[in-house]
């Protein structure tokens, strides 16, 4: 089947409940094998915006294609959800179940060939590694094990899309590690992964794609590189006398931190530019250092901006 | 057909927590003390004479009725604390998220849940009532007029107040929906007393009350369409002696359901499942 060139959009999708707004006017694109990271402060919308996605919430404005099915056309977003894999955040599964069986109950859900479950949960409980207790009751697992366990459920059948909330809040350090290689993995196979967060390394390290939603609104978005401009440089340099200063100034803002200068508001691609005058009025550069603002500096200064 | 998935999950949960185990050892247990309450009624003297075989089948079926009244309410009872929480507890501990996040829509969700709820009534309630008939008719050889049918009421008074504790699960908390759908099933059961005393009285708007909630939960009229079909002829003759104040005793009935009211129970039944998951469509889990 041809994959649609973008996996989720939506347009204006708005969910009110009485006066409460919880997404307002929601607008993006996700392409076809993304991994596009929601990040915003509790309470942002986040969740609300995955419930809209998946049919678990209606919404009260605007629309939103997902798979190329509009919410608006249940038939349609039903079927679009045998493609779909979903990890919520709030992961429990039968607790009188055991893993295998909870992954069986939703290879039956999703339709998937019955010749095919035994493989594909082999396979589901390998990749989160609950390979060896796949036999116990899910009510034994500590939270930590269950939310593996909802991330195998999430990945079951190989689906084009899966939507992963707050994936790895109940996960220890090598947890964590373990979600973020499956994410590479799923992207590495062409999955489109929508990854909630508010841990901002997190989404830093496996997103190449992001929006930062605050009180119900998009605040920013588009790819991280680019939110992530480096937008400052330092440099270390010797022998630029007369007029040096004035120089360095027509580039940027300037800043001395003991031996270096730094030159703020400056794009990446002025930086030669840059160096290259400096040579060319004699001075010595010994180093030369763009300096990468962090997710977290942009995202705190976006909220920021966004609520004075 | 993904219903039938739910279906056979609310199954498996019903034998994995062993609540099919408790009922089906507590029904034993009930079931082998009525039997040994049975086999003692032949052994009762009259004046030193033993009692005929009539006056024995007749204290047989008036036992028996009073036993079945007692596990119809038990079957009522577990239907409810088994019905009340599906939906609910399954909104409220986050299962339904992973389940309806699926390509299953609500109807099949609600559908399934009652198709399981509605197998584990039927074996309880046939099982149960078939081992308790079986066991009467060992031991002092008395089978009602019309078990069968006496099963088929039972199995039907279980699905109706299943039925309404699925709709009460879509919206309320399990342990509201539960004594919400119990109460209703008292009232019911007093609304077919009080309906009776009306008859008895001929005061119409008594009687009206009576027959409005038999119509309202058709649990007690059910009931009724129970016990005729365990009354041996002997006893309408005697019963129908009173008169319509017979109308009155909760463990009497003067004649058979009427098909209207069979039919009618029948459309409750699919009104209130229809109701559930209208309800549920709007439900956000």
């Amino acid at each position: 089947m041809s994959e649609p060139a973008l996996a989720i959009r939506t347009e204006e999708l708005g969910k009110r409940y009485g006066k409460i707004t919880a997404l307002a006017g929601l607008t993006m694109s996700i392409p076809t094998g993304a991994v596009f990271g929601f990040l915003g402060p509790n309470g942002a919308g986040k969740t609300t915006a995955v419930k809209l996605l998946l049919g678990l919430a209606r919404a009260t404005s605007g629309e939103a294609w997902v798979l190329d099915a509009p919410l608006s056309d249940r038939n349609a977003h039903r079927r679009a959800r045998r493609r779909i894999g979903y990890l919520p955040e709030l992961f429990r599964y039968q607790h009188w179940l055991s893993a295998k069986e909870v992954l069986r109950v939703h290879c039956d859900l999703i339709g998937l060939d019955r010749a095919s479950w035994d493989a594909d949960v082999k396979d589901a409980l390998e990749t989160v590694g609950l390979k060896e207790r796949a036999d116990d009751r899910v009510g034994g697992y500590s939270k930590g094990m269950q939310q593996r366990l909802g991330l195998g459920v999430a990945l079951l059948g190989r689906p084009a899309l899966v939507l992963l909330d707050e994936p790895t809040s109940a996960l220890d350090p090598v947890g964590r590690h373990d979600v973020r290689e499956v994410i590479r993995a799923l992207a590495g196979r062409g999955t489109t992964v929508f990854l909630n967060s508010h841990l901002l390394t997190e989404v830093e390290q496996v997103c190449e794609r992001v929006a930062i939603v605050d009180h119900g609104r998009v605040i920013q978005v588009g790819p991280l590189t680019e939110l992530l401009r480096a937008d400052a440089v330092r440099v270390r340099i010797t022998g630029l006398e007369n007029g040096g200063q004035e120089l360095l100034r027509s580039y940027g803002e300037l800043q001395t931190e003991g031996e270096w200068i730094v030159v703020r508001g400056l794009s990446m691609d002025r930086v030669p530019d840059l160096v290259h005058a400096i040579v060319e009025r004699g001075g010595r550069v010994y180093a030369v250092e763009p300096r990468h603002e962090t997710l977290e500096d942009r995202f705190l200064s976006l909220l920021e901006k966004g609520h004075p | 057909m993904r219903a039938l998935v739910i279906a056979r999950l609310v199954i498996r949960e019903g034998a994995r927590r062993r609540l099919l185990l408790a009922l089906l050892i507590l029904t034993l247990v009930i079931i082998g003390l009525t039997g040994w309450g049975f086999s003692r009624i032949p052994t009762i003297n009259q004046g030193g004479a033993p009692l005929s075989e009539l006056q024995v089948k007749l204290i047989a079926s008036q036992f028996l009725i009073l036993t079945m009244f007692m596990f119809s309410f038990v079957l009522a009872m577990a239907a409810v604390f088994v019905a009340s929480p599906q939906i609910s507890g399954d909104v409220e501990n986050g299962t339904a998220l992973a389940i309806l996040s699926r390509p299953i829509g609500r109807a099949e969700y609600v559908g399934g849940k009652w198709i399981g709820l509605a197998a584990l009534v039927a074996v309880y309630a046939g099982g149960a009532a078939a081992i308790e008939l079986g066991v009467v008719n060992a031991v002092v050889g008395y089978v009602p007029p019309e078990p069968l049918s006496f099963i088929a009421f039972v199995i039907a008074e279980g699905l109706v107040i299943m039925t309404l504790a699925l709709l009460l699960s879509t919206r309320l908390s399990g342990m509201v929906g539960g004594v919400i759908a119990l109460v209703l099933f008292g009232i019911a059961w007093i609304g077919g007393i009080v309906g009776g005393i009306g008859a008895a009285f001929d005061n119409a708007t008594i009687t009206h009350v009576g027959t409005a909630t038999k119509l309202i939960l058709p649990t007690d009229g059910l009931w009724r369409g129970a016990v005729y079909a365990l009354e041996p002829q002997s006893l309408i003759a005697v019963g129908s002696q009173a008169g319509p104040a017979s109308a009155a005793n909760p463990f009497f009935a003067t004649a058979a359901a009427p098909l209207a009211f069979e039919l009618y129970v029948v459309g409750w039944i699919a009104l209130v499942l229809g109701l559930a998951i209208y309800s549920f469509h709007a439900r956000e889990p």
